[in-house]
């Protein structure tokens, strides 16, 4: 076929580009330029898809963003997107799309059914129909529906393409370039203001490249164009098509999404798929123009029947005829001016204008053309199933309440115009309480709220001269502001049309014995009736409207429906619209690729990998990571086939019986100097801190004024004034601005600095029996016995020529050495620790094989410290100090904290000593009782005891203190399992800690 | 996203802050005899008000500075901030 519909030299489309593309398989052409809607028009095709609700025949409504019909599953490079616009998409060479919402083809439709059976399906229906039985929703109803509704499908496969955020700072950002955005642009950038001026579609000129007008003796498009090139040139301008505002949001940020390749058949080499902008601006400048609305009428969603604006723009963009035998139905002068377009291209129109005897130059114009006009006419339905045949009309009362006799015509397509509806959607989402214009029947912005201004149509303003002079002015005015400049700008002369008044008319009535679908909301599938329905049933505030009938909920948000839909609510109300009020305008204005939200930040990119110094070593000696916070660190290093358990088994013994070491570089280190540190520290922890001696660490555990242990952690004195803290991987930043917190806001008086070092230093634990052993040869210099570097001690060494600090504590319960050098000798330390080591059987240990030693030794980590338990709970009231106050010391009198059978920490060993117990089991006292089975406590750790070779876990019991050879069962639902457990103590190995003094 | 004006750095975007809660709060000095009821004002008990609203923020990925910033909690809108030791009148 071949496109029939297009008429030769109009238009702005390439034709010397054609390009093939593909609709439901079959092979089509159209031009370097079209989009997917103007090119199926060129060829003919009119039906696109089908309804949401009622699987009607859809085609297309508008040519932009406010289409609600023509929604497209599009295939492009290998990859599917869902839900594209066909009015929005622009072709390019291969390209391939398939309609949605129709099964098995848009021809035949068995959901099409619903369309008989609509008297089921009301407002409501979702809250009337299926309710009962109760147990049929999820298993037919829900599933019915669900394959029944929606619309495209989406992948579920790796997006491949990438998504680029950029953030911007400007003098004036200006959304859409029509006429009064080209001139406030113009008159800003010429003071020399930094502008971003953003247009959705691919050309700029909005309304100038349809409308019939002159500015300064060119034709609106060309004076347009030349505005663009003049913009282009300043250094201090950034002009963007293919890109939308979407979001007007807090203080003057507004969001915009730039479609980089989705007009190419594929995306270009380091080029994003689409990039989002967030854009800070001094001013904001909306002019993003209006849009037709509709008048409503029977059978209106019949495909042929479009916005006569959308009509016009096809011819005069595209050259397409959106029909041969056109039939304009309007209540103001726009449909004249389509009408004058077909006329003047050989197409003989029908114009019906609802107005008795309007009088205007364009209708002048209309009529020296010969074009066939009725007054006071309407149309009462359109006629044809897949495609517009002819149309019932009528002539109505002035009072237009009775119709006369109705008269059948042929048409193959409805032009309709129920006058314009600006786009207030960026105004009303920054804060700006709109208010209705009685002259237009529409709501305009208000007073401002932030720093914006709306300009031309988009403010209510519908004539061109006047549009241009404020314009110019307002963009001259707010970079004068700014820059300080004031160059002159002279508005041009604008030459266009007068227009008479519209008709306040926007719904047809039924004729008698007819009961028409007449469509509000074209791609939610709500008609008049459905509004009827609601208001009868007593809702009444148009937000509840909204959602129970869904008026304006679907992908294109209500842009050619919302306000004929509050026409009918006020009238039904007897209310004037004001007084209805309109729903909240919400960003997106359109629909935004989840990927451009998400941008760059996903897999490996949603955070950032931090890598110790020694990552490279443990790589070539087949570690296998753990995610530990934003951190990677070993779990295990594979040996041969062995598995997690195997691994970490091996490894932890191999600490019991020999020395291992261990990478905790990833420990939060922070350096704590001045001379109230030793004061700080005293108010921080629990514990006393104004004795520690130079040279000494202690453990210490910090709370929350609530009571909550916030971390733990050794902080050693390094001297005098110079204390060395350590904190838990997981809250190192958490501890950083808990200090300063204090030290900022509260007692500023202490003279204290503090500064994380996490990643200064790399760090090495060197736990088991033969670790002193090993630490000697590695410091041969320094005097490392039981007297000389004692348990909690510190020294500092020569590591073979580098500086290292040596602390002897534990995590492990073994006797045990944290070593400590410079990050960037972290990786010489580590080989050295293994070099001499392997006469002591070293082993390097990963995070599993730590948690086995820590848990079997009853050391709390972040399992137990899990935001709410006390000291108390950990068994860690022995560092709670009596004498001095702290942190969260008030909070430690609460009754619930002191009650007698408080929960705390236990041990527990399942009876067959074979089963291990899954992390997260509740404890219960009788496996078999009814639910809900009161809970005693949870597991909060498990481990495998390389000490006793059987299964051991930590948990947090009710009454803890006396339970301890109580039997109960741990039962975990989601594992399925009722395990039977003693327990223990939770220092199951040993309790006396005497190998750590050792 | 909110554009917060810091007393040290300059207009930052609201990613380079973290919320700290209501400033208006005193903690009870260290060492006093505190009743239940005074704790339980300065740890659970805020007001949550609509309106003008003084609030801690650290400028966490700038200068990590506690600051004071008076806020409209209904309408975002900023009036003043406030260095840490800075007195708000």
């Amino acid at each position: 076929m071949t496109q029939t519909f297009r008429i030769e030299n109009v238009g702005l489309v390439n034709r010397d580009k054609k390009l093939s593309f593909k609709f439901n398989g079959k092979t089509y052409y159209g031009y370097e330029g079209d989009t997917l809607a103007s090119a199926l028009l060129a060829n003919g095709v009119h039906l696109v898809g089908r309804s949401f609700k009622y699987h009607r025949p859809r085609g297309f409504f508008g040519a932009g963003v406010d289409e609600p019909y023509a929604i497209v599953q599009l295939f492009r490079n290998g990859e599917t997107e869902p839900n594209i616009k066909a009015t929005e998409q622009e072709l390019f060479e291969g390209l391939e799309a398939k309609s949605v919402n129709c099964w098995p083809s848009v021809n035949f439709d068995i959901g099409a059914i619903n369309n008989f059976l609509k008297i089921f399906l009301p407002a409501g229906f979702y809250y009337k129909t299926f309710m009962w039985p109760k147990s049929f929703w999820y298993r037919i109803y829900e599933p019915f529906i669900r394959k029944a509704a929606g619309l495209g499908v989406a992948s579920t496969k790796h997006d491949k393409e990438r998504y680029e955020h950029k953030y911007e700072y400007c003098d004036l950002l200006i959304a859409g370039s029509g006429p009064s955005g080209l001139s406030s642009a113009y008159a800003a950038a010429k003071n020399g203001a930094k502008v971003i001026l953003a247009e959705d579609k691919p050309r700029f000129g909005g309304s100038l490249l349809t409308s019939d007008v002159n500015i300064g003796n060119q034709s609106g498009k060309d004076w347009a164009e030349g505005i663009i090139a003049d913009l282009k040139s300043m250094p201090n301008v950034v002009v963007k098509n293919r890109s939308q505002i979407f979001g007007y949001y807090d203080h003057n940020m507004l969001v915009m999404s730039e479609k980089v390749s989705d007009h190419l058949p594929k995306t270009r080499k380091y080029h994003p798929n689409k990039r989002l902008w967030y854009i800070r601006a001094k001013e904001v400048l909306i002019s993003s123009g209006s849009i037709e609305r509709p008048i409503v009428f029977g059978n209106n969603d019949t495909p042929g029947v479009m916005l006569s604006s959308a009509a016009k723009e096809y011819l005069k963009v595209y050259g397409v005829l959106v029909g041969k035998k056109p039939l304009v139905f309007t209540n103001n002068d726009s449909g004249y001016e389509t009408a004058i377009e077909f006329k003047k291209h050989g197409v003989d129109p029908l114009v019906l204008d609802s107005r008795k005897n309007p009088v205007s130059e364009i209708i002048d114009e209309a009529k020296n053309l010969g074009i066939h006009i009725k007054n006071s006419y309407v149309v009462v339905a359109a006629k044809g199933y897949k495609k517009v045949k002819s149309a019932d009309i009528a002539s109505i009362s002035d009072d237009k309440k009775q119709l006369g006799k109705i008269e059948n015509i042929q048409c193959d397509c409805i032009c309709v115009s129920g006058f314009w509806t600006p786009t207030i959607h960026l105004a009303s989402q920054s804060g700006n309480k709109t208010k209705f214009k009685e002259e237009i029947d529409a709501f305009v912005p208000g007073q401002s709220k932030q720093n914006e201004i709306t300009l031309g149509a988009a403010n209510g303003v519908f004539s061109l001269e006047e549009t241009l002079k404020t314009s110019f002015k307002t963009g001259g005015e707010l970079s004068k502001k700014i820059t300080q400049k004031n160059s002159e700008v002279v508005v041009p002369n604008v030459v266009e049309k007068k227009s008479s008044k519209h008709d306040k008319f926007w719904c047809v009535p039924l004729p008698k014995g007819k009961n028409y679908k007449r469509f509000l909301d074209f791609q939610n599938d709500v008609a008049v009736s459905d509004i009827e329905i609601a208001l009868r049933e007593g809702y009444r505030s148009i937000e509840h409207v909204k959602r129970y009938t869904t008026l304006g909920m679907a992908t294109d948000q209500g842009k050619t429906s919302n306000l004929n839909g509050l026409q009918l609510v006020s009238e039904i109300e007897n209310k004037v619209v004001p007084a209805v009020g309109h729903t909240t305008f919400r960003p997106p204005y359109t629909p935004v690729s989840i990927g451009a939200i998400v941008g760059r930040e996903v897999g490996k990119h949603s955070k950032p990998t931090r890598k110790s110094p020694m990552h490279s070593w443990h790589e070539k000696n087949n570690a296998v990571f753990v995610d530990a916070g934003v951190w990677l660190r070993p779990r295990y290093y594979k040996r041969g086939n062995e598995n997690l358990f195997e691994g970490s088994k091996r490894e932890a013994k191999n600490v019991r019986m020999n020395v291992g070491v261990c990478d905790v570089t990833t420990l939060g280190k922070i350096d704590v100097k001045g001379p109230d540190a030793a004061e700080l520290l005293n108010r921080v922890y629990t514990n006393s801190w104004l004795k520690l001696p130079v040279g000494k660490a202690r453990y210490g555990v910090m709370l929350r004024e609530d009571g909550i242990v916030m971390d733990d952690g050794t902080t050693t004195r390094i001297s005098e004034n110079h204390y060395h803290m350590t904190t838990t991987t997981a809250q190192a930043a958490n501890v950083l601005s808990h200090l300063e917190y204090y030290l900022q806001l509260i007692w500023p008086e202490l003279n204290v600095n503090v500064v994380s070092t996490t990643e200064q230093w790399a760090g090495a634990a060197i736990a088991g029996p033969k670790s002193r052993d090993l630490l000697q040869k590695l410091f041969p210099n320094t005097d490392v016995s039981n007297e000389g570097l004692p348990f909690m001690g510190y020294t500092e060494g020569d590591l073979f020529g580098v500086k290292a600090r040596i602390f002897r504590i534990s995590f492990s319960g073994e006797l045990a050495y944290e070593v400590n050098v410079e990050s960037d000798y972290g990786n010489f330390m580590w080989e050295k620790i293994m070099e001499v080591g392997e006469e002591f059987q070293i082993q390097p240990y990963g995070t599993e094989a730590l948690s086995t030693l820590r848990i079997e030794m009853g050391h709390v980590a972040g399992s137990e410290l899990d935001g709410r338990t006390i000291p108390y709970d950990n068994a860690l009231e022995g560092l709670v100090s009596k004498k001095k106050d702290f942190i969260g010391k008030r909070s430690l009198q609460r009754s619930a904290f002191i009650s007698e059978n408080r929960q705390r920490i236990v041990g527990v060993v399942p009876i067959d000593k074979k089963t291990s117990i899954p992390e997260g089991s509740h404890l219960v006292k009788d496996d078999k009782a009814p639910l809900p089975n009161p809970k005693l406590g949870h597991i909060s750790a498990s481990c495998w005891s390389v000490e006793y070779d059987n299964p051991f876990s930590l948990a947090i019991l009710k009454d803890g203190k006396n339970m301890i050879g109580q039997k109960l069962f741990a039962m975990s639902p989601l594992k399925n399992k009722v395990i039977p457990v003693e327990i223990v103590s939770s220092h199951y190995v040993d309790p006396k800690g005497e190998r750590v003094r050792s | 996203m909110l554009y917060i004006n810091c007393p040290h750095c300059g207009m930052r975007s609201q990613n380079e802050f973290s919320y700290g809660g209501d400033a208006s709060v005193k903690r009870p000095e260290l060492n006093k005899e505190v009743s239940d009821q005074e704790w339980d004002d300065f740890v659970y008990n805020r007001k949550s008000l609509r309106g003008k609203h003084l609030e801690l923020w650290q400028h966490i990925s700038g200068c990590r500075q506690w600051i004071k910033v008076e806020r409209d909690t209904a309408t975002h809108e900023i009036f003043r901030t406030f260095k840490a030791d800075e007195e708000v009148a």
